[in-house]
């Protein structure tokens, strides 16, 4: 099969279907779903049927448009403009506008983004392969056969490209390493386990572009030398599994995944395994046990899943971002991705800006644009006139950052030195109202509760840690305690065994870091300066004092 | 000319030139040149796991600490065992794990030859500093031999590694996750009830605490099974797994 | 090994001999076990009794802790605000405070009954076993912490000697090193549980 005869099939399967000259595209991700943005597309339906202009208009559910705050969200053909907070009832002015405005997006919101990863995200119907393929996909993985396997890792590897599932090791060495452990089995593994609270990058682009990250896999998977694929993804996300499962048959049918691939000597399938909601198996060895039917625990590294991983073989595993950056960059060239971002991180990254932020949603950005462009220009800043505090980036492996560091560039780099990570890409802004101290609780909550239990800094390490957390924010901390969370968090950060121990104290020391006044407060003066603590006096608890 | 087929490497611990073979681990040199390394997961014969953490050194050149017991020596290697920073790290690993159960060694079966409590004394843990946790765990007494506390289980899971790599039943597993995870026979039934377990009793004679013990006995010294010149459990452990070992 | 710095270490080496040492012991919640070991250095005491004053201790007949002491022992767990009260006191009026025991490190016995709560313990203790009266005491028994917790926990201690009870030739080794000006490293001595 050539590409002429995939687009011919595409377009076939694509005039099958009535559409219209202008397409109204509904928003259909699990955010706007749930704001019930299906009533607002069958609205649109009947009203066109009812109008009879079915050949003019037609609607299209679409993966995230991104500004899911306000959602349901409708955008119309290229989606120059969006519309927010749609409602069924608006349905005649979209059909008005449909057929009239073509007006151009003015909001920062969508101007200073840039768009790779989420480029076809809100323009396919990611229920059909045939709206993927006419926009270029499995284009890239065409032409790739025509490569080496050399070809294309080199290709990856100019482009800079670093691993977006949080810790940054360049993808191309990575690729490399598993490309070079000869000709056996391997495999290879889409880590779509996204469990950092408040994040929701993964889960958006396996929903809106589903055969992105399928083409990305199986370039991957000619690159290493593998011929076998799995996508982990956690059960809590049904719809992303439903349209990867949908996605993955569709591929199958149109022959760009399964045996002789575009009818060349390639093969590769994927089958899909669902998580059981344990965060710890985004962790990569962890992950592989899980998907071996083993409990899933972290094992020691080395060696690592490119030499010795599922079931011993050689294994590449990678985030579903880092997938997701894999057509355009073979289809563009990895010089063209190179060009974008700064010196050590190349092109873009998909965050998910949730919080105390006017646009809460789905943003793509070039790295090395500001946090104060991101929070402000993008995010629209903090709403209800309420005064930043801290943004928190990497989830519970990751820091808070206060104000003063707000111009610094979004990279992995800057980031880390900050005492935060890039992470997978939750961004959780902090106005005034929140508690530091009560933030970090929070995170070791989580983390306590998400410990595997294998190593015992880990297992004990984050409850002791909790412990004192939870004693400073009721007010019977003391300065001693303050001593123990650093001490006892170099222990943890040093002695556990995986990533998800290591990076357990950052949270706690990136706001004892930044923000030692308000720990002294709660311990000292007994008051949380942000009012989200309850102290009890002796009197209300009806003890004399409080004891551990 | 005989060969094994295996290269040897050269290298230093502690400051001292050392040699092993490709395929071997830096604890398991340490102890050929009797450097003591502390560890309470670790086991010969046993599949390797790292959780304990006991078992941390320094490699130079390496930012990170590194678990003697799975990390295979090579070449040139510069490995240090018990820097002050080492020794402070492994008692209060000791601290979490005295703080995390309740072991309370002067009315435990296993006062006396406990590896926990022997290491806490060999690395002069005076006290615990951490804050005890206190948690209620039932203990498991319906097996008509044996007995099952988790309140002084270390999940060190040689229990469970001796009795699914060695004796092939694999009655043993870990349930729940991070404090609350706990060694469960079967699928949680009570002991006395497993269908799998053979009543072996291997999983008793590897635990290192009090948690796995004989009914109606004192708690047997298995300090023997760590020395290299009384051959009896360790010998049959290594053998059992080369016997597995040449079958798969 | 110890956390003291040199400065509040015992000297009697020196030319200050006329004083003794000023010494006492309290007995929080415990089985006394430590205090019998203490006697268990027999005809020793009668020699560290050339040096030490014994002021205050279960011992001796004192009501009051005095106003300062050299080292104090302390054997047992803190269960209840009256051991707090105590050991807080004695804190406060003592140069060098040593753990004596494993009640006093670790809790021990007494926190064998933390797992279960103090309203299943008080209740089995007074009504499900009681022969003659079922009431739980409210007068005269102090009212018990939530959990039994080692000394440390509320007040700085400066060494600990584990054991349960600690030998007599241990306890006579932290004294005479205590009386020699050093402060000894006792987990060569003793461990825990013995």
């Amino acid at each position: 099969m050539i590409i002429e005869e995939l687009i011919e099939y595409a377009q076939k399967l694509h005039l099958r279907e009535k559409t219209g000259k202008h397409e109204v595209k509904v928003c259909s991700a699990a955010g706007c779903l749930s704001l019930k943005s299906e009533a607002v597309a069958d609205e649109l339906r009947k009203k066109i049927a009812e109008l009879g202009i079915e050949e003019e208009v037609s609607v299209k559910p679409v993966g995230c448009l991104g500004l899911c705050s306000k959602g349901p969200l409708v955008t119309i053909d290229s989606g120059n403009r969006v519309y927010q907070n749609v409602k069924p009832e608006d349905a005649n002015l979209i059909i008005e506008k449909a057929k009239t405005d073509p007006q151009s997006e003015t909001d920062k919101f969508f101007t200073r983004q840039q768009k790779i990863v989420l480029e076809n995200s809100g323009q396919v119907d990611p229920e059909k392969i045939h709206d993927y393929i006419l926009r270029d996909g499995y284009k890239a993985l065409h032409d790739v056969l025509e490569m080496t396997p050399q070809e294309v890792i080199d290709e990856v590897t100019i482009s800079g490209l670093r691993g977006r599932g949080g810790a940054g090791y360049p993808t191309g060495l990575k690729w490399n390493t598993v490309a070079k452990t000869g000709n056996i089995k391997k495999y290879v593994i889409c880590n779509a386990d996204e469990g950092d609270p408040g994040a929701f990058m993964d889960r958006s682009l396996l929903e809106g572009d589903p055969h992105r990250v399928l083409e990305g896999m199986a370039i991957a998977a000619y690159a290493v030398g593998a011929d076998e694929g799995y996508v982990y993804c956690r059960a809590e996300y049904p719809l992303a599994i439903k349209r990867l499962k949908n996605a993955v048959k569709q591929a199958e049918r149109a022959g760009v995944l399964g045996k002789n691939i575009f009818g060349t000597t390639f093969s590769f399938t994927v089958d899909l395994r669902i998580g059981a909601g344990a965060f710890v198996c985004g962790e990569e060895t962890a992950l592989i046990a899980s998907i071996e039917g083993k409990r899933g625990q972290p094992r020691p590294r080395p060696p690592y899943p490119a030499e010795v991983g599922l079931w011993g073989s050689p294994t590449l595993i990678n985030n579903v971002e880092t997938y997701g950056n894999i057509a355009p960059i073979l289809r563009n060239g990895g010089e063209w991705y190179a060009a974008i971002g700064t010196e050590k991180s190349k092109g873009t990254k998909v965050f998910a800006l949730a919080g105390k932020i006017v646009n809460t949603g789905l943003i793509e950005i070039p790295m090395g644009i500001s946090l104060r462009e991101v929070i402000y220009d993008i995010g629209g800043g903090i709403p209800d006139g309420k005064k930043f505090k801290a943004v928190q980036t990497g989830g519970p492996s990751g820091g808070c950052i206060p104000e003063q560091f707000l111009d610094k560039p979004v990279d992995y780099e800057s980031l880390s030195e900050l005492g935060s990570i890039m992470g997978s890409g939750g961004m959780i802004i902090m106005d005034e109202t929140s508690c530091m101290v009560d933030v970090a609780k929070y995170f070791l909550d989580f983390t306590k509760d998400e410990s595997c239990g294998k190593c015992v800094p880990c297992r004990v390490g984050t409850v002791q840690l909790y412990n004192i957390l939870d004693r400073i924010t009721k007010g019977t901390g003391t300065m001693e305690d303050l001593d123990e969370l650093d001490d006892l968090c170099d222990l943890v950060k040093n002695t556990s065994l995986c990533g998800l121990g290591q990076a357990a104290p950052n949270p706690v020391l990136s706001t004892i870091q930044y923000f030692r006044d308000e720990y002294i407060a709660h311990i000292v003066d007994k008051k949380c300066p942000a009012g989200v603590c309850k102290f009890h006096t002796h009197a209300e608890t009806g003890k004399s004092e409080v004891i551990i | 000319m005989v060969t094994t087929g295996k290269k040897v490497k050269t290298f230093i611990i502690d400051g001292k030139d050392v040699s092993g073979t490709e395929d071997q681990t830096v604890i398991e040199v340490c102890r050929e040149n009797n450097i003591e390394i502390p560890t309470l997961c670790h086991l010969e014969g046993l599949a390797e796991v790292g959780a304990c953490r006991l078992c941390l050194v320094e490699i130079k050149g390496s930012n990170k600490l590194l678990p003697a017991c799975v990390t295979k020596v090579h070449e040139g290697m510069e490995v240090i065992t018990a820097s002050e920073g080492l020794k402070k790290y492994r008692i209060k690993i000791l601290e979490l794990f005295f703080s995390e159960r309740n072991h309370i060694c002067s009315v435990c079966v296993s006062n006396g030859i406990c590896e926990l409590q022997n290491l806490a004394q060999r690395l002069g843990m005076t006290h615990v500093h951490y804050p005890y946790l206190f948690p209620k765990f039932d203990v498991d007494a319906s097996h008509e031999r044996f007995v099952l506390d988790n309140n002084r289980c270390i999940l060190c899971t040689r229990c469970v590694r001796v009795c699914d790599e060695i004796e092939g039943a694999h009655t043993w597993d870990i349930m729940g996750r991070g404090i609350e995870s706990m060694v469960i026979t079967d699928l949680n039934k009570p002991w006395g009830e497993s269908e799998s377990c053979t009543s072996c009793g291997k999983c008793v004679a590897v635990c290192p605490t009090g948690a796995l013990v004989e009914k109606y006995k004192n708690a047997v010294d298995k300090s023997f099974m760590y020395k290299k010149d009384k051959l009896k459990f360790l010998p049959y452990l290594t053998t059992m797994r080369e016997v597995k070992n040449e079958q798969s | 090994m110890s956390k003291v710095s040199e400065d509040i270490a015992l000297n009697t080496g020196s030319d200050t001999n006329s004083a003794k040492v000023k010494a006492a012991t309290v007995w929080l919640d415990g089985c006394s076990g430590c205090h019998m070991s203490f006697l268990d250095m027999d005809e020793r005491i009668v020699e560290l009794l050339e040096k030490i004053d014994l002021l205050y201790s279960p011992l001796v007949d004192h009501k009051e802790f005095p106003d300062m002491v050299d080292v104090t022992l302390v054997e047992g767990a803190v269960s209840s605000h009256e051991d707090l009260e105590k050991i807080r006191k004695v804190r406060a009026h003592t140069k060098i405070l040593v753990s004596l025991g494993d009640c006093a490190i670790t809790a021990n016995v007494p926190s064998m009954r933390n797992p279960f709560g103090v309203e299943a313990i008080m209740k089995h203790a007074y009504i499900d076993t009681a022969v003659t009266k079922d009431v739980i005491p409210n007068e005269v028994v102090p009212e018990l912490f939530e959990y039994s917790r080692p000394v440390h926990n509320f007040v700085k201690v400066d060494l600990f000697l584990q054991g349960c009870p600690p030998p007599a030739d241990a306890i006579h080794f932290l004294l005479t090193e205590l009386l020699e000006g050093r402060m000894p490293d006792l987990t060569k001595v003793s461990r825990l549980g013995k």
